[in-house]
């Protein structure tokens, strides 16, 4: 019981003020954005008829109710979570009257399939990598990895999907330069490998861009754990090297890795914006980023929602399971 | 001056950043030399490969590529400037009145920086770049930038903050009655100092990236001259498929030196200031200091 | 007869170089000790006065900026002679915990705070021998159990342990595969009086059980009197009188030895314990001479300038000391005289 109050109950308090902030916000941006999606629809309804004006107010006002337009921002405020907790995102604009829901849950799975893949090779390679590196720091290999991956970490990652979209898609033309497979969606060799074939690019840009900074924060903190006293006694005792650096180094760095793979896979929701924008690749991101371009206000709010949540579980989730990788919290 | 001296001899990766952004800095002092104004169009022969009389060639709008590197370089510097200065403003406050206030202050400025974490960045920015479309100025941006990268930042500082004050330094000074602000700046800031300038590099590079982001998707001032708008006039022509390399390759290869040599120069800042190789610098000897115990052995245990 | 472990004109310092600015400290300068086979070798001294450094070097264990740059440590186990200095990794893990092995210090967080103690045990244990987890997990059971310590910390981690329960396992882990020789760095420091004896108590059995040979390191003269065979005092670097326990306490000869004896706290006395004038030197810059002449009372004109030697006044008592030297020189031409 106590364990529920001073450790649990917080974290849970902590969850729900998050999402309730992150929710507001959600809901105000895109009421400050200056083009008025009712009209906008309005307009593009009305180029493809006539209508009598009693007609278009009837429209114009279904139209609001269904944007949560109509009253004041606070009676649209209460709605807004009213519809949150039914799970209704409401309409899309520019695919209108497609569902916001059905929208994200047909790009949903491209980003995840990506973000999800990357995420986890990159972090595993990164923490291997560099925690080698920190383990062997004198190595020529060690040293080769630290400069190039130093060098690759600050660039922006934008000109490093460029650069490898220049050298793959023109220079060595080797991958397509759009898209996120070829034919049918089936459970097919074909196309799963097509799937692949196609996301190979966007995903070596992900796990080049993640691979760096996982590898610096190995190596640091592999550092650290070597000056330990545990690890310098097993040394002492001549462990064999790969059990010192397992189960006495990296194990005791897992803490601050778990936590930061759950972020960033807290994080997928948001999507691969540019990833996906650069290499055309028809998840999230693109949604997202077409929603932006067409002020398609419930699809935006949609998204950023998701990835909130997202986030906040991830952080809830990481918080609830330290327990289990620390044994000094569990038994405080 | 004489740290200064003392990294360029001794870190290699202090002198190649610090000669790489000397190398900037020389450019932006040239962008106000340049014969072309950064607006104009059509002031010399278009698309024009590398040569004698420009240097780096010319793009599609007819403007000298190098001439205009130099106000991008510029620029962008800039933005990220203001970015950094505003977000670690409010990250340095939070983090300190966290860190130092505790309690009530220490909660309350706590869950602001835990919600505003959570929020995604980029579609944010995206969005309100969107709806300012066309108003947009690169001060502007810089500002934004920065409104948006001061929660993870305040964050570190207030770990750090908590950690120095848990520091037996603290303690004793506090003890021997030395006052608050006396203790944080004689005490901490020697310690807050390399964090907080490996940390202005990490937002510089921050901002940077952003700043080419959003000016790559046409967000940003497309009339004006930075990074990100040479790529997006660049790609705007299809450089690429029409073989103009050159006229991509100069923000990309610049941007890139940039972001490495801000990040090498924090490398070696941040190695010498450390305080643990300090201390290796200027007393060696506290490798061989065995625990310290009192002159006078007690004879413990022995009649116990 | 040669001892267990030989060190001879040992010198280690640490040598580092950072932005420019290069030093050297000279921890270990010119020892030469032997230990013999089956006794407790008390190493006594100030902090930074080498003691750690020292005993690292015998172990083989000195890594960068530490650097051996003369002398040699050997091992003799039976006719088997040991360079320890010239061992590799492999020559490393081929006598380590079997034939020598360390115990740490008390304070220090020498267990893996994420492994039960029966996991470290298993690890050190499959380091040297191949045995299943089984029986690694019965062998540091009946080795406890043989200690006299509860079988159940071994399901339990580090810091679910008392200060002194942590060093009792630390010291079982460090002894489980029974070594011959054991070093032991100041293992009853940051340990309360009570808790202190039973680890002391702990060690003696060890010894005595296997007949194991201890090098013990503390500034502890007490401890060094509860257990040790021989002390040897160690000054800025270098010995300076080397004899059994009882000669050290009650005939000490160098000045530095007996200021060390003064401060000790007596039971049946009044009198005010003396403390050393003056701090032990920064190693860098090791004064001239003898080192330590500038705290020393009886220091003369010869002890600013010439490093005495180590002389042996007696069988098994051995002083570096100008003033012991010439009068034993000046007993021994009386003697010749007459």
């Amino acid at each position: 019981m106590t364990l529920f109050k001073q450790f649990v109950l917080p974290r849970l308090v902590q969850y729900v003020i998050v999402i309730f902030v992150g929710v507001t916000i959600t809901f105000l941006i895109p009421r400050l954005s200056p083009i008025n999606p009712v009209d906008q629809a309005m307009s593009r309804l009305q180029s493809f008829q006539n209508a009598d004006p009693e007609s278009t107010l009837a429209l114009r006002n279904s139209l609001q109710d269904l944007y949560g337009l109509n009253g004041n921002i606070l009676t649209q405020y209460v709605n807004f979570w009213k519809r949150l907790v039914q799970g209704d995102l409401g309409p899309s604009f520019i695919a209108f009257p497609q569902k916001v829901t059905d929208i994200i849950s047909t790009s949903i799975w491209w980003t995840v399939g990506l973000l999800g893949t990357t995420t986890v090779i990159a972090w595993l390679l990164g923490l291997i990598l560099g925690s080698l590196s920190g383990y062997f720091p004198n190595r020529w290999w060690s040293e080769l990895m630290d400069k190039s991956l130093i060098t690759i970490y600050p660039i922006p990652y934008y000109i490093l999907a460029f650069i490898l979209l220049i050298l793959f898609t023109y220079y060595l033309p080797i991958f397509p330069l759009v898209g996120g497979g070829q034919g049918v969606p089936r459970l097919t060799l074909d196309y799963i490998g097509s799937v692949i074939y196609h996301s190979f690019l966007p995903a070596l840009s992900l796990v080049i861009a993640s691979i760096s900074f996982r590898f610096i924060i190995s190596k640091a903190l592999t550092s650290t754990e070597r000056s330990s006293d545990y690890v310098q006694y097993a040394e002492m005792a001549a462990l064999p090297k790969r059990k010192i650096l397992f189960s006495y180094v990296i194990r005791n760095t897992m803490l601050p890795q778990v936590t930061d793979l759950g972020l960033s896979l807290g994080t997928i929701f948001e999507g691969a914006l540019i990833t996906e924008v650069v290499f055309g690749y028809p998840g999230l991101g693109t949604a997202l980023y077409n929603a932006i371009n067409s002020s398609d206000y419930n699809l935006i709010m949609g998204i950023t929602l998701l990835s909130i949540v997202g986030i906040a579980t991830a952080s809830l989730l990481i918080d609830l399971s330290y327990p289990l990788f620390d044994p000094r919290i569990r038994f405080r | 001056m004489s740290t200064v001296r003392d990294l360029l001899r001794f870190s290699p990766s202090f002198r190649v950043g610090a000669l790489i952004l000397l190398a900037t800095l020389v450019l932006v002092v040239l962008s106000f030399f340049s014969p072309y104004r950064p607006d104009r169009n059509r002031v010399v022969p278009t698309n024009k490969p590398p040569q004698a009389k420009y240097i780096m060639g010319t793009n599609a709008n007819g403007q000298d590529v190098f001439w205009m590197l130099t106000f991008a370089v510029r620029d962008t510097l800039i933005v990220a400037g203001l970015a950094v200065l505003i977000g670690r403003s409010i990250g340095v406050t939070l983090g300190m009145v966290s860190g130092y206030l505790g309690g009530t202050w220490d909660r309350v400025a706590s869950s602001i920086v835990d919600s505003f974490i959570v929020i995604p960045r980029l579609p944010l920015l995206i969005l309100i770049a969107a709806i300012l479309h066309g108003e947009m100025t690169l001060p502007l941006l810089g500002a934004l930038i920065g409104l948006l990268d001061w929660a993870y930042p305040s964050k570190r500082y207030r770990a750090q903050i908590l950690s120095l004050r848990e520091r037996d330094f603290t303690h004793t000074a506090v003890f021997a009655g030395m006052n608050t602000l006396k203790v944080v700046i004689e005490e901490h800031l020697p310690f807050v100092i390399p964090f907080l300038l490996a940390d202005v590099v990490s937002g510089f590079l921050f901002a940077i990236g952003f700043e080419v982001t959003l000016s790559v998707l046409g967000l940003s001032d497309l009339q004006t001259q930075s990074i990100g708008t040479m790529l997006y006039w660049g790609n705007y022509y299809n450089s690429l498929l029409a073989n103009r390399l050159w006229v991509l390759a100069a923000p990309i290869v610049a941007s890139i030196l940039i972001v490495v040599g801000f990040y090498l120069v924090s490398i070696g800042l941040s190695s010498y200031l450390d305080p643990r190789t300090r201390l290796a610098r200027m007393q060696v000897k506290t490798e061989v200091s065995e625990p310290d115990e009192p002159l006078t052995p007690e004879l413990q245990g022995i009649n116990a | 007869m040669t001892g267990i472990v030989e060190a001879q004109d040992l010198k280690a310092y640490y040598i580092s170089r950072a932005y420019g600015v290069e030093r050297t400290v000279k921890a270990v300068d010119g020892i030469t000790m032997s230990v013999n086979e089956g006794e407790i070798y008390g190493i006594a001294g100030e902090s930074g006065c080498g003691k750690s450094t020292l005993l690292k070097v015998l172990l083989g264990a000195q890594t960068p900026p530490l650097t051996v740059v003369d002398g040699s440590v050997k091992y003799h186990f039976g006719d088997e002679e040991i360079d320890v200095l010239a061992l590799k990794e492999n020559g490393q893990r081929e006598i380590r915990w079997k034939k020598v092995s360390y115990i740490p210090q008390g304070s220090m967080h020498v267990l893996n705070p994420v492994r039960r103690i029966r996991d470290s045990f298993h690890d050190f244990i499959t380091a040297h021998r191949a045995v299943s987890k089984k029986e690694s997990y019965v062998m540091a059971r009946d080795y406890l159990r043989d200690l006299g310590l509860p079988e159940k910390v071994l399901a339990a981690f580090p810091h679910q342990l008392s200060g002194g329960m942590r060093q009792r396992v630390t010291i079982a882990l460090a002894t489980i595969l029974w070594p011959k020789l054991i070093f032991a760095d100041e293992p009853t420091t940051a340990l309360d009086v009570v808790v202190q004896r039973g680890v002391i108590q702990l060690l003696k059995e060890i010894q005595q059980t296997k007949g194991s040979t201890v090098v013990l390191i503390t500034h502890d003269l007490g401890v060094h009197a509860n257990l040790a065979d021989r002390i040897a005092v160690l000054y800025a670097g270098k010995v300076v009188e080397e004899a059994d326990t009882r000669t050290i306490l009650k005939n000490p000869r160098h000045p530095y030895t007996q200021y060390l004896i003064k401060s000790l706290p007596k039971l049946d006395t009044r009198d005010e314990r003396v403390s050393i004038p003056g701090r032990p030197p920064a190693l860098d810059k090791p004064p001239s001479g003898c080192r330590f002449h500038p705290r020393c009372p009886l220091a003369y004109d010869k002890c600013r300038t010439e490093d005495p030697q180590v002389v042996t006044i007696e069988p098994g008592h051995r002083v570096a000391c100008h003033l012991v030297t010439e009068e034993i020189s000046h007993a021994a031409v009386a003697s010749a005289q007459h």
